[in-house]
């Protein structure tokens, strides 16, 4: 058998194995115990009785995620670019970010909902924090970067500093750029679940999915929960997706690493 | 008749950066227009160091240099500079690339391009202005390198190791092509090489410099008839010349010997 058909049947197999073992673990728990692990088909069960509530939080938490993944990715560019400019000013902000990446997000919530009240605006603040540093710290080694010779050529050709920026760094940053891109995008989703369980709105059709896993927790609905679990992982693979279609898409004619189909 | 301005003129140039050691010491030369010098010498003789100087780059020290009768940071318009690395722009195709000089100085668009795939035509690229650098070979992402300093039809090529990455036969086809294209566009250059070979092929001047510090050890014209060949590597005179020039190096390096240990005791 060759290569390339083990490399589909394998991942296939365990996931067989996989599930062949969550049965019997299931089997295994006796009556009592059995609602602590639902099997498959109760999970997908489960998605057909709640289908409705878990699409809108779905939809809720993603429109959090994208508002804060966009103003994180739009700011911190900015922020990287005036951070770029001279190593003074990276040493005056730099202690600041990290204290702000090394606070956790947890203990800022309730301040946040204090501040800006429950609901999308926390969400979004809180996901923009989460994603902000890994941005903004990327963008700027980036930046800092250049080739040393391209700067040199630049200056011969008398450049102007903005000349040296538009032209030059950025486009040379942006390897650079979607390395964070990506982490951030990551990052995105889990900092809205995260965000909407703290900081979520209540209200009839508001809440996001962190919010849905308080409810259908209080309730014991295990296949619920579960499924609200396969929901946030499959938002996270939208994003992660998100990232690496961007990244290829600006990257794939001229960047060795994107230009090739085994990554 | 009296004689044309020189286009360069060093005269007791000095450099050393901030307050280490002098790099450059009392160098003095004048090149007349049309002049192919080559810059020769061991590593740390500063070689690369006059290029800077030239360009602006970097400012001199000591004593004076003019560039087109001006001072060096004046005239960067004047010249263009070859690295030893092609520093292409990976992001940009070999046109874009050709064309980056002529944007920075904020030329039309439609007049940026023409001069760009005349340029690339020169170099015999001219069918490859949509590939991406990554696409080509070493050679011919020099060839570019070539292309871009041409670009702004300098009246200064400065050209600093530039085939020296490649293989030998890449080296002395490229040799060729630029004297070849100075023919048509007469430009004076200065040009940094570790070959003796190669200088003595391209330059009507070799100077043979000696290191810690960098100073003029001595010039060796070379007065082989242009256009030159693959017929002129094969010259009686061509040998004798590249055997004198190895002569006079390891002359400069041997004789730099005791003034090395003398500085490290």
């Amino acid at each position: 058998m060759n290569r390339r058909v083990l490399r589909f049947l394998l991942p296939l197999l365990t996931g067989v194995i996989f599930i062949a073992l969550w049965y019997a673990v299931r089997a295994g728990l006796g009556e009592e115990r059995a609602f602590l692990l639902p099997t498959p088909d109760e999970i997908v069960q489960a998605f057909r009785v709640n289908g409705d509530q878990l699409w809108q939080a779905t939809m809720n938490t993603m429109k959090g995620a994208v508002i804060g993944f966009t103003f994180a990715v739009i700011v911190s560019f900015v922020f990287a670019l005036v951070l770029s400019l001279s190593p003074l000013i990276r040493a005056s902000f730099y202690p600041y970010l990290m204290i702000l990446q090394m606070t956790p997000i947890i203990v800022l919530a309730p301040i946040l909902i204090l501040w800006a009240g429950a609901g999308i605006v926390s969400v979004t603040i809180i996901t923009f924090l989460i994603c902000f540093f890994p941005m903004t710290v990327n963008t700027t080694q980036g930046l800092i970067s250049t080739d040393r010779n391209l700067v040199d050529f630049f200056k011969m050709c008398k450049a102007t500093k903005a000349q040296e920026i538009y032209m030059l760094r950025v486009p040379a940053a942006l390897p650079y750029f979607f390395t964070g891109l990506r982490i951030a995008a990551t990052l995105a989703p889990i900092g809205a679940i995260v965000g909407d369980f703290y900081a979520g709105n209540s209200a009839g059709g508001q809440g996001g999915l962190g919010f849905l896993t308080i409810i259908f927790s209080s309730q014991f609905k295990m296949g619920a929960l579960f499924a609200t679990a396969v929901s946030s992982c499959a938002l996270g693979f939208v994003f992660a997706g998100l990232g690496i279609g961007l990244a290829w898409l600006s990257m794939h004619k001229w960047h060795d690493a994107y230009s090739r189909n085994d990554s | 008749m009296s004689a044309p301005p020189p286009i360069v003129t060093f005269d007791q140039v000095d450099k050393r950066y901030g307050n280490g050691p002098l790099i450059l010491d009392g160098i003095s030369f004048t090149a007349q227009r049309g002049d192919f010098i080559s810059l020769i010498g061991p590593s740390g003789c500063g070689k690369s160091t006059i290029l800077k100087l030239i360009s602006g780059l970097n400012p001199i020290s000591g004593g004076t240099a003019t560039v087109d009768g001006i001072s060096p940071e004046n005239a960067a318009e004047e010249l263009a500079f070859v690295f030893q690395e092609p520093t292409l722009l990976p992001w940009l195709t070999v046109q874009k690339n050709v064309e980056i000089p002529l944007k920075i100085s904020g030329r039309q668009s439609h007049k940026r391009s023409d001069i760009a795939r005349q340029c690339l035509e020169l170099v015999g690229l001219g069918e490859r202005g949509g590939y991406y650098p990554r696409q080509l070979s070493g050679g011919q992402k020099m060839r570019v390198s070539i292309a871009r300093a041409l670009s702004v039809s300098p009246k200064i090529l400065l050209l600093d190791e530039p085939f020296g990455a490649l293989d030998e036969m890449t080296r002395d086809h490229l040799n060729e092509e630029l004297l070849a294209i100075r023919d048509q566009k007469a430009w004076t250059a200065f040009f940094v090489t570790h070959s003796v070979a190669e200088a003595v092929f391209l330059s009507n001047r070799i100077l043979v410099l000696s290191a810690n510090p960098g100073r003029i050890f001595q010039e060796i014209p070379v007065n082989l008839p242009y256009p030159r060949t693959e017929d002129t590597r094969q010259s009686p005179e061509y040998s004798r010349l590249v055997a004198e020039v190895s002569r006079i190096l390891r002359t400069v390096e041997k004789g730099q010997l005791p003034s090395t240990t003398a500085a490290s005791s």
